[in-house]
């Protein structure tokens, strides 16, 4: 027990799902088959070059060319192992593959380069937040190359590919957070196509799936901050930098009211410029970037893009018009279509 | 046919047995002028220029890894402060270093350089079966070379100047080249462009690798020598015959494969990327259909390489020869039908998986046998630590420690919480690099007093071997163990906890650079300053060393007799001349042949 803590902080992630300590036994089995025959070889290879090291006075001396008993020895036993080994392989797979009735189910979305998670209601989280003890079936496609979901914790990998659907199952046996990467090399941001599992009391996850939801339920709602979460919540961040340097995208920072040089023309940056860059980004690009981003379409809301362009005004020094609607909140938030509160320039 | 006379050496015996050959007329020697060499028939110096141009390659790929693991010192941009151009320049790194590593390195470092060279001679014959095919081979090698340097050089011109070469923006894809993302249908067309040139150099190695198989199986069939049955084979041959049948067999799929993708990114045709009705998980089974047989290529001429030198310098008969010839070809006929198991997270159906699965353990097992008969070989030997046999022992660490973490792989729960990370880049590293590497290295300097008539110096080769050894797993220990803590591979910045290991293992990379400028200073040493090279400084009893070093132009003025390759003890040690001196009596013995007789 004392021995398999300490070999599991040693090598191994920490073990949150129910399939890990079935992994890592099989883990530690290998590990101390393969430690055995290392052993085994490099001491008799060892002992042999010293003891039958050239030197004045030792010869060579004779040994049969073969033995068949030695060979069928060391065919057989290493059959035996390497068919064991098969065998426990196989039937932690089998537990991985065969989905209990009843499963959760979240879809997984992946893009270059972030995790978009539809939970059953339609909320849309870069987040894979579950309950506890409860098994849950994701279903996994890509919208543009090859991703692969990889859940170090939870012993889990399933490749997401664009065109079909791949499916695997986990259950969470740790509340907490767990790391999770894009595991098949996708292009330039690969190493960033980052997120996380959060493991919830089952209790409380009901809470957060509606607080979650809903931004404009969420105390302390305005359609600024909301448009703040968005933008970090849906990967929008990860080439848009609010800081003022440009990265795989503009940035973010006085982005609103600017004059933007186009590949074909100029722009300048209104609510009708944004909502198109989020719905056909391929339409108009930014001089000096790649046709690089992914369209949202169907995938926000109207009045989640109402709150991006909130959101943008009030980090946009050439944005001077009246601020107050983005900052209280209640019924504001549902009001429609941004343009009609375009204000003067 | 003429007249029968009586031979003069007995067995495996050419008329010459002096130190160094007649003045003037060696393979070197034989012609001059840089054309005696490009367009030369001799195998020797085919294999010669193969030598320069796969170091070269190793080269330029060294390079690439050694930026790589600058570049992961932290996990902050190192070489750029622009994160996006940063990863970009990473992403090209590990690119061109795979696939210039795979394609213009390893898959012929051993058949084409070694094979090459020692091939025919082992069979006392004066040249291959097809010397023009394969003078055509290394040409082929030089072609698909041209198309990875434009690949190269446009990366390079893009990244300094911002020149944009047509088609030549470098290529980012991995050496998988993985669709749909090397289809280019997305967005991000631009970063993979170089894959059209890259595809197109890969299917013109395709046909040196198959051109130089198609050479080796005919001369093995044809040309084998009075006295050399199947069976009576130097395992080097074995080796180069089932290598030569996985190059015919898999590498025209590789090569069908870059073709369809091609079609797919120059034409849209709809293969494999799903946009426009193809299936981007097809692509993976074509490639790994090759690319798994493709390993193969890799490790099997470096096991007969092993099994030369071991025997050779523990002065001992290998050990279960019958086995370790069957298992070659055995090996590349299984090699075939393992090739899913690098999909286990592809989504393919789960009875693939099991399968799949299974026929990989089924590889595992020759493999675990072969390391035992090396080391049974060792056995009652009389070892001398030459670096030809200090690189083969690192060669058995290595293939130990490569081999048997494949068992992790094999197995499916574990493969699939460990692939797509570092894990499996540690598992391939051991296998590819410091297996075959060290096999090439002491295959290098078994052979170097052969090639060049000069021998190496020992302290200094030996303390190349060493640090090469104790850099290689400084490098790839570490990354086992992130592997397995899930840190994914192909990354270009990582999560902080990783750091440690990634620190230790880009020192151990400097210190592999070390090792090898060693040894490429100690072989060009011997080269200007070598002591020269008896025929047979290693009293091996391979066809080989029964010519002068360096053979002269056509191998064997009279051709020779095979005896048993492994009998070692009819060469015995003259103090009083200080070479081999072959026991002539014993080796007909042994051999069990009568004094035959020669045709001229
Ligand atoms: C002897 C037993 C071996 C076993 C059981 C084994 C097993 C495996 C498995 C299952 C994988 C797939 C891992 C994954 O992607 O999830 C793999 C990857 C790989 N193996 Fe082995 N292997 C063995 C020996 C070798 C040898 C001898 C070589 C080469 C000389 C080799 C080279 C590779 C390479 C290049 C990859 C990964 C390539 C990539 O993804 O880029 N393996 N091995
Ligand atoms: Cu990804
Ligand atoms: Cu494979």
């Amino acid at each position: 027990m004392l021995l398999s803590i300490l070999a599991q902080s040693a090598y191994l992630p920490p073990r949150a799902s129910t399939v890990a300590p079935e992994v890592d036994g099989l883990f530690n089995a290998i590990l101390a088959i393969i430690t055995f025959f290392c052993l085994v070889i490099f001491a008799a290879m060892i002992v042999f070059a010293i003891k039958y090291r050239h030197r004045v006075g030792h010869e060579g001396g004779a040994s049969p060319g073969h033995s068949t008993a030695l060979e069928l020895t060391w065919t057989i036993i290493p059959t035996i192992i390497v068919l064991t080994v098969f065998y426990y392989g196989f039937k932690g797979f089998l537990n991985e593959t065969v989905v209990p009735p009843n499963a959760y189910e979240v879809q997984v979305d992946a893009y270059m380069w972030g995790w978009a998670f539809t939970y059953p209601n339609g909320h849309v989280d870069p987040e894979l937040h579950i309950p506890k003890d409860r098994p849950i079936r994701l279903v996994l496609s890509s919208r543009d190359v090859i991703h692969s979901l990889y859940l170090p914790a939870f012993r889990m990998q399933k490749s997401a590919v664009p065109g079909r659907y791949n499916r695997f199952w986990v259950q969470a046996t740790r509340l907490g957070e767990f790391p999770i990467y894009c595991a098949q090399y996708c292009g330039q941001n690969h190493s960033e196509m980052l997120s996380k599992v959060v493991v919830h009391d089952p209790k409380e996850f009901p809470d957060w799936l509606e607080r979650a939801s809903d931004l404009a339920k969420q105390p302390g709602f305005t359609p600024i901050k909301a448009g703040g979460q968005i933008v970090a919540a849906r990967g929008c961040l990860n080439c848009h930098h609010t800081d003022g340097t440009a990265s795989t995208g503009p940035t973010f920072k006085d982005l609103f009211g600017k004059q933007e040089v186009l590949n074909d023309g100029e722009v300048t940056v209104d609510e009708n410029y944004i909502r198109e860059s989020i719905l056909y980004p391929q339409k108009r690009i930014v001089k000096g970037f790649g046709p690089v981003m992914p369209s949202f379409l169907g995938s926000l809301k109207d009045n989640e893009i109402d709150w991006i362009i909130w959101y943008l005004k009030s980090i946009s020094a050439n944005y001077k018009g009246d601020m107050s609607a983005g900052l209280s909140g209640g019924a504001v938030a549902t009001s429609q279509a941004a343009p009609a509160t375009k204000p003067a320039q | 046919m003429s007249a029968i006379t009586p031979p003069a050496h007995g067995i495996g015996l050419p008329v010459e047995r002096e130190p160094s050959p007649p003045r003037g007329d060696n393979y070197l020697t034989h012609s001059r002028g840089i054309l005696s060499w490009l367009f030369s028939l001799d195998h020797k110096r085919i294999g010669i220029m193969y030598l320069v141009g796969v170091l070269t390659a190793f080269l330029i790929g060294g390079i690439f890894a050694l930026l790589l693991r600058t570049e992961l010192l932290t996990p902050g941009p190192t070489f750029n402060s622009n994160k996006a151009e940063a990863w970009t320049f990473y992403n090209h790194c590990f690119t061109l270093h795979g696939a210039v590593m795979v394609f213009l390195f390893v898959i012929p470092a051993i058949p084409a350089v070694l094979g090459n060279f020692v091939l025919p001679i082992m069979l006392g014959a004066k040249d291959v079966a097809f010397p023009r095919l394969n003078l055509g081979s290394f040409w082929c090698w030089i072609g698909g070379a041209i198309f990875f340097t434009y690949v190269l050089l446009g990366g390079i011109l893009n990244a300094s100047f911002g020149w944009h070469l047509p088609g030549g923006y470098g290529l980012d894809t991995g050496w998988t080249f993985y669709t749909p993302y090397s289809t280019g249908q997305g967005p991000h067309a631009h970063s993979t462009d170089g894959t059209i040139a890259a595809l197109l150099g890969v299917f013109i190695l395709g046909f040196s690798s198959i051109l130089t198989g198609v050479n080796f199986i005919a001369s093995i069939h044809m040309l084998r020598p009075k006295g050399m049955g199947w069976f009576r084979m130097p395992l080097m041959l074995w080796a180069l015959y089932a290598t030569s049948v996985i190059q015919i067999l898999a590498t025209p799929v590789l090569a069908i494969t870059g073709l369809l993708l091609l079609a797919e990114r120059v034409i849209g045709v709809g293969i494999f990327d799903p946009a426009i009705g193809g299936d981007p998980v097809l692509y993976q089974h074509f490639f790994w259909f090759y690319s798994h047989p493709a390993v193969y290529i890799m490790i099997l001429p470096a096991m007969g390489v092993i099994s030369e030198v071991i025997s050779t310098h523990s002065r001992k008969h290998v050990f279960g020869y019958n086995f370790i010839a069957y298992s070659s070809i055995a090996i590349a006929l299984l090699s075939f039908l393992v090739w899913g198991h690098h999909m286990f997270v592809s989504g393919q159906s789960p009875l693939a998986n099991a399968i799949f699965s299974l026929l990989t353990f089924s590889v595992a097992v020759p493999s675990a046998i072969k390391v035992f008969n090396w080391v049974s070989t060792m056995y009652r030997g009389d070892i001398r630590f030459t670096t030809a046999m200090v690189c083969a022992m690192c060669f058995i660490v290595m293939f130990t420690f490569g081999g048997l973490t494949g068992l992790f792989l094999g197995a499916l729960s574990n493969n699939i919480h460990v692939t797509g990370t570092y894990f499996i880049v540690a598992h391939f590293h051991y296998v590819m690099v410091g297996s075959v590497l060290f096999a090439f290295l002491a295959g290098l300097y078994h052979w170097w007093p052969k090639m060049f008539g000069r021998m190496t110096d020992l302290a200094w080769g030996n303390a190349g071997a060493l640090t090469l050894l104790v850099g290689f797993n400084l490098t790839f220990m570490p990354q086992f163990i992130m592997g397995a803590k899930g840190m994914p591979r192909r990354y270009a910045t990582y999560p902080v906890e990783f750091q440690g290991y990634h620190v230790v293992s880009t020192i151990g990379a400097y210190v592999m650079a070390i090792g090898l400028f060693t040894i490429a200073f100690n072989l060009l040493h011997a080269l200007l300053k070598g002591e020269k090279a008896p025929a047979n400084p290693w009293g091996a009893n391979t066809l080989e060393w029964h010519c002068p070093s360096p053979p002269p132009h056509d191998n064997f003025p009279v051709e020779p007799v095979a005896g048993d390759p492994y009998d070692l003890k009819s060469w015995q040690w003259d103090e009083a001349t200080k070479q081999w001196v072959l026991d002539e009596q014993r080796a007909r013995t042994v051999a069990g042949t009568e004094p035959t007789v020669h045709h001229h």
